[in-house]
């Protein structure tokens, strides 16, 4: 006979005690993961949301003849040090530009200085005593104040961190992102046509099912040495191009593209291909008519996914040159170019603290970004999620 | 037996088919007891009903099972023979939408008190399933593990006694003695409902429950298994669901048969099987529906 | 006369091409109809079949041409391609209209031809492979003409410096030196502080949410690891050099310890930070897969549920936990951003995961980034270097596809 339930019930209470542990180890780190997640974007909240801000100082310019020449002598010299240089030094040519302008004097809202901008957050500061009480001064005159930073979103790169924005970055992107769908989308959902509904099952279909796989695995970095030794290199595509920096991560999205069609055409029930040839269509009217369009919103979602993951890349832009000093916004997918996590990587490669807060500004913009193409994928599974 | 609480007293079977009859007019006729089985109780059963989520699954049901017999549980497929089986072991505790009101008790305890620890409880009431499901470990590890981490053995040498003694029991020692260290998986299905036997028997339990052991084995197989039932009843008490009354006429002791989740018929089988007592039971027994 | 006109004038002059041989075919094919005779196909199909025709090969004779025009240098002029593959088209308009026949299954036409086409797209994935095989093999090559394969695989000094100089001819490139022994050490000590961090939290994670969580908890957490893997990895190295590693230097003093702000430690478990949801996914879908009649076979054992899942469903799940865990490994040695940015450049053959050390990818970017010129060996050796982290990452990826196909196979399960 066996021991009673009370027996038994004392020898489990270590076993039960060890068990409770592992449920409370394996939630710790469920939780680890998602504290991990919270310190992260609290720091770049944190560090990231002051780029939205930016110090400008109000000052008066006197557009006089000394002025065309030392942009010096159009402000108050007190304000030099303070007032961002780029401003500065536009006042030439704007005079140049304009020359009806000349000996007329106007009261404008200047960028300040970065290190005003630092010191005014909070931040350590070059500013010397001098320079810090005219600020306090200007401060309590209300003629310094912080206002909503819109050079961040419409300028490019710049050397002077408070002229320095990301717009050259976005329409970089944006370009770069064009070439990579363009290539990367029609040659995806072919493949996985071919691959899904067309393809015998032989030595030859299952090469490329591993050459996939594989592909996807692969370090991107790679792609990289492959866009340069191939594409610029060999074919004389343009270096730091969107061109090249597109077919580049055209290739590496080509795998997430493949294997997301290839998962939404198989979930397209075979009964309805077979009704479909019932009614005597050829394969290639089965796919176009009825499969297709079917798995549309799978494609589509998969597609999302992939771009998302090519628009944070940087490794491979790197190699082919698009990590790139770019002060301008292009205008040609030939031209050189630079995109967000390359904005991203160059502003952190600066030493000055200002470009600290620039590069997690940019982060928060590109996260931004991305988690919006994200969930927009996520909505769309969710709309168009057929249980069959 | 003897920590039984004052409530449930000490019952006779004829008390509890008594018993029986007043609370559940739904059991017809009162079993009468088997000359030559036992009768002591091993579980005893009252009132029990199970609900998935809104849908009753069990009704009222309440029934004796006696120690060292094989009662065997039969019915149309649907019939709630193997919701209840669960019961017994609380493996319906996995489901989450499963509610229980009623009582099971074993030994004088509630079963489905919250006091009772779940474990202990299928720890003195084993189980094997439908398919045979061996871990992915070796065959010596598959019958080891168990005893191993109920301690109810310290030196390897016990151990290994412990193995051999179990598939002795279950009838696999001689096809498997050679090749012990190989993969549970790797033997045939009936070898494999075998070794979950020895796996069963291994843990020294009072009551082990078959959930139709040998519906997915082939007819030989079955014939080595119910032989086996057979031999284990005089350790074990065996409460087995099987979907072929002609397994149940051979090897039970007693039949419960169950219809839209209710008890209709509780008996000695072989007067089950002969003078069934209600219509229900002789037009499912002659092949009427089912 | 420019490309672009070129390239504009051939577009233009095919469309409408093109555009004729659509109506001509559909006009044809509908007359040939409206007379009686019973064809094998619709109109629409032979009209697609005729712009086919008229397309096709002359995109080919253009792609051809221009092909041996720029690689081959072949002195053909523009014009003479433009024309000849215009010719061509027109030619192919010919024989599109004239096969507007009863008899001919123009259907079966295009549907063979969109069959190449489709099977051509899937052809592309091999090209890459073989493209990425093909540029770091053959500029490797030319690196191991100048320099010996033996000390690449085993020298323990990374020093290119001199290399630079004999490229801007001066000196004669005999001081430098290429061992990358202290990189691949460097790689391997971020990987493995990376997979110390990733392994645990990404195996555990995957257990609580299979085994213990709520549905509700799931669908939240699922989808918030999958944002762990979403973040840009610019992001998570801007992290990893500007937050983590400043705390790392902190925790060090407070013990005494001196480390360096470019220590492996602080891109190490970013990284494995990154790879969580890697190896959490596929683990919680290997776990997911494992039949529940284990769990019940050990349940009803007496076995409690910590039991159960340490004793029978892990074991039973572990190849497929192998196959994560090496996928995450391959992706970590192949990380570039988090280590150009929080991990040091100094080539450093050390056990102290504190001191900097540089990684394969960090040197691969240095040395394509610089000024250089790209026939100097430094350059080349970013190819080398590119061919070893190819061979590794590729072993681990295949080993890993072998795993997960074992494990499927066992369980007969086709969703993983």
């Amino acid at each position: 006979m066996s021991d009673s339930f009370d027996q038994i019930s004392q020898q489990l209470k270590r076993r039960h005690r060890k068990s409770a542990r592992l449920k409370w180890l394996s939630m710790g780190a469920l939780g680890l993961a998602g504290l991990f997640l919270l310190w992260f974007f609290t720091d770049m909240l944190i560090k990231g949301l002051p780029a939205f801000q930016q110090a400008y100082v109000e000052t008066e310019i006197s557009y006089s003849e000394e002025a065309a020449k030392d942009a010096r002598q159009a402000i108050d010299s007190d304000l030099i040090p303070i007032v961002s240089r780029t401003e500065i030094r536009s006042i030439p040519l704007l005079l140049r530009n304009e020359p009806d302008r000349i000996g007329s004097r106007e009261t404008r809202w200047l960028l300040a200085n970065s290190e005003v901008d630092q010191y005014l957050k909070g931040h350590r500061s070059k500013l010397s005593d001098k320079e810090i009480a005219t600020v306090e001064r200007l401060v309590a005159s209300g003629q310094v104040e912080q206002k909503f930073n819109s050079t961040f979103f419409t300028q490019g790169d710049s050397k002077t961190a408070e002229s320095a924005g990301i717009l050259s970055a976005v329409v970089g992107t944006i370009m770069t992102m064009i070439v990579t769908l363009a290539i990367a989308f029609p040659i995806g959902v072919m493949t996985a046509i071919y691959l899904e509904e067309f393809a015998p099952d032989n030595r030859f279909t299952q090469l490329i099912e591993i050459n996939i796989n594989n592909l996807a695995a692969i370090p991107s970095i790679l792609f990289g040495l492959l866009g340069l030794a191939i594409f610029i290199n060999f074919f004389g595509v343009p270096r730091s191009s969107p061109l090249v920096g597109g077919m580049t991560l055209a290739l590496m999205t080509l795998p997430v593209i493949i294997i997301s069609t290839r998962t939404a055409l198989r979930s397209v029930p075979e009964s309805i291909r077979h009704a479909a040839f019932g009614l005597g269509c050829s394969r290639w009217q089965v796919v176009k008519d009825h499969v297709l369009p079917l798995a549309m919103p799978g494609i589509m979602t998969g597609s999302i996914i992939g771009l998302a993951q090519a628009m944070g890349e940087t490794a491979p832009l790197i190699i082919v040159g698009m990590v790139a000093f770019i002060p301008d916004v292009g205008a040609s997918f030939t031209e050189a170019a630079t995109v967000m996590p390359a904005q991203i990587f160059t502003w952190a490669s600066e030493p000055e603290k200002a470009f600290v807060e620039k590069t997690a500004g940019g982060i928060l913009v590109l996260l931004t970004i991305l988690i919006s193409l994200n969930a927009s994928a996520v909505v769309l599974r969710k709309k168009f999620e057929r249980r069959w | 037996m003897n920590s039984m609480s004052t409530q449930a007293t000490v019952q006779t079977p004829g008390q509890s088919a008594e018993r029986v009859e007043q609370q559940t007019p739904a059991v017809g006729q009162p079993y009468t007891r088997n000359s030559e089985a036992s009768h002591e109780l091993s579980i005893r059963v009252r009132d029990l009903n199970l609900w998935y989520g809104k849908s009753q699954a069990l009704s009222n049901i309440s029934i004796d099972l006696f120690q060292k017999n094989v009662t065997a549980l039969i019915g149309p497929s649907g019939c709630g023979k193997s919701t209840f089986l669960r019961c017994l072991n609380r493996m319906n505790d996995l489901i989450p939408s499963v509610s229980i009101s009623g009582l099971v008790e074993m030994d004088g305890r509630d079963v489905n008190a919250a006091k009772m620890d779940e474990v202990a409880l299928r720890r003195r009431v084993g189980m094997v399933f439908q398919k045979p499901n061996p871990f992915p470990k070796s065959i010596y590890e598959n019958i080891a593990y168990a005893p191993r981490m109920h301690d109810m053995v310290s030196r390897k040498a016990d151990q290994d006694e412990l193995v051999e003694k179990a598939l002795r029991d279950s009838g696999l020692w001689n096809e498997v003695k050679d090749k012990l260290q190989e993969p549970g998986t790797s033997l045939s299905g009936g070898q494999q409902q075998r070794l979950c036997i020895a796996r069963a028997i291994a843990v020294q339990p009072d009551v082990i429950l078959m959930d139709e052991p040998t519906s997915a084995l082939d007819p030989i197989s079955t014939a080595t298994i119910e032989d086996l039932m057979d031999k284990l009843k005089e350790q074990f008490t065996i409460v087995t669901v099987t979907h072929n009354m002609q397994q149940a006429a051979r090897v039970a002791d007693y039949t419960a048969f169950f219809h839209l989740g209710e008890v209709i018929e509780y008996n000695d089988t072989k007067v089950m099987f002969s003078t069934p007592a209600q219509k229900k039971t002789e037009d499912y027994i002659s092949g009427r529906y089912g | 006369m420019q490309t672009n006109q070129l390239l504009l004038i051939f577009c233009s002059v095919l469309l409408i091409l093109g555009l004729i041989a659509f109506f001509a075919g559909r006009s044809k094919a509908a007359r040939l109809r409206a007379s009686g005779t019973s064809m094998y196909a619709q109109p629409d199909q032979y009209a697609w079949f005729a712009v086919l025709s008229t397309a096709g090969p002359a995109v080919l004779v253009g792609v051809l041409g221009a092909f041996v025009l720029l690689l081959l240098g072949a002195e053909i002029h523009p014009l003479y391609l433009l024309s000849a593959s215009l010719v061509v088209a027109a030619a192919g308009l010919a024989v599109g209209v004239v096969q507007v026949r009863a008899d001919f299954h123009a259907r079966k036409a295009i549907e063979r031809v969109i069959r190449w086409v489709l099977a051509g797209a899937a052809l592309i994935s091999i090209f890459t492979t073989f493209g990425i095989l093909i540029s770091i093999i053959f500029e490797s090559l030319r690196f191991f003409e100048m320099h010996s394969f033996w000390e690449f695989i085993t020298g323990t000094t990374w020093n290119p410096g001199a290399s630079f100089l004999a490229a801007a001819g001066r000196g004669d490139g005999s001081g430098a030196q290429f061992g990358s022994v202290p990189l691949f050490a460097g790689t391997f000590m971020i990987t493995l502080i990376a997979m110390l961090v990733a392994v645990p939290i990404g195996l555990a994670s995957a257990i609580y949410m299979s085994e213990y969580a709520p549905t509700k908890v799931r669908t939240i957490a699922k989808p918030l690891l999958e944002v762990l893997a979403g973040i840009p990895t610019v992001v998570y190295g801007f992290f990893a050099a500007i937050t983590v590693a400043p705390i790392i230097v902190n925790i060090a003093g407070f013990f005494g310890l001196d480390a360096s702000y470019n220590n492996a430690v602080a891109p190490g478990v970013v990284m494995g930070i990154m790879i969580i949801p890697f190896i959490s996914s596929l683990s919680d879908d290997v776990i997911n897969a494992v039949p529940d009649s284990m769990r019940q076979g050990s349940l009803a054992l007496g076995m409690t549920k910590g039991e159960t899942i340490r004793d029978v469903v892990v074991p039973a799940a572990l190849p497929g936990v192998i196959s994560a865990s090496l996928l995450g490994m391959s992706r970590a040695l192949g990380e570039t951003m988090i280590v150009v940015m929080a991990a040091g450049m100094r080539p450093n053959l050390t056990a102290n995961p504190l001191e900097d050390m540089t990684t394969v990818t960090v040197r691969i970017v240095a040395a394509l980034t610089g000024d250089q010129e790209f026939e100097s060996a430094e350059t080349l050796s970013a190819f080398a270097l590119g061919l070893v982290l190819f061979a590794v990452t590729l072993t681990l990826n295949l080993v890993s596809v072998i795993m997960i196909r074992r494990f499927r196979e066992k369980y007969r399960v086709n969703n993983l």
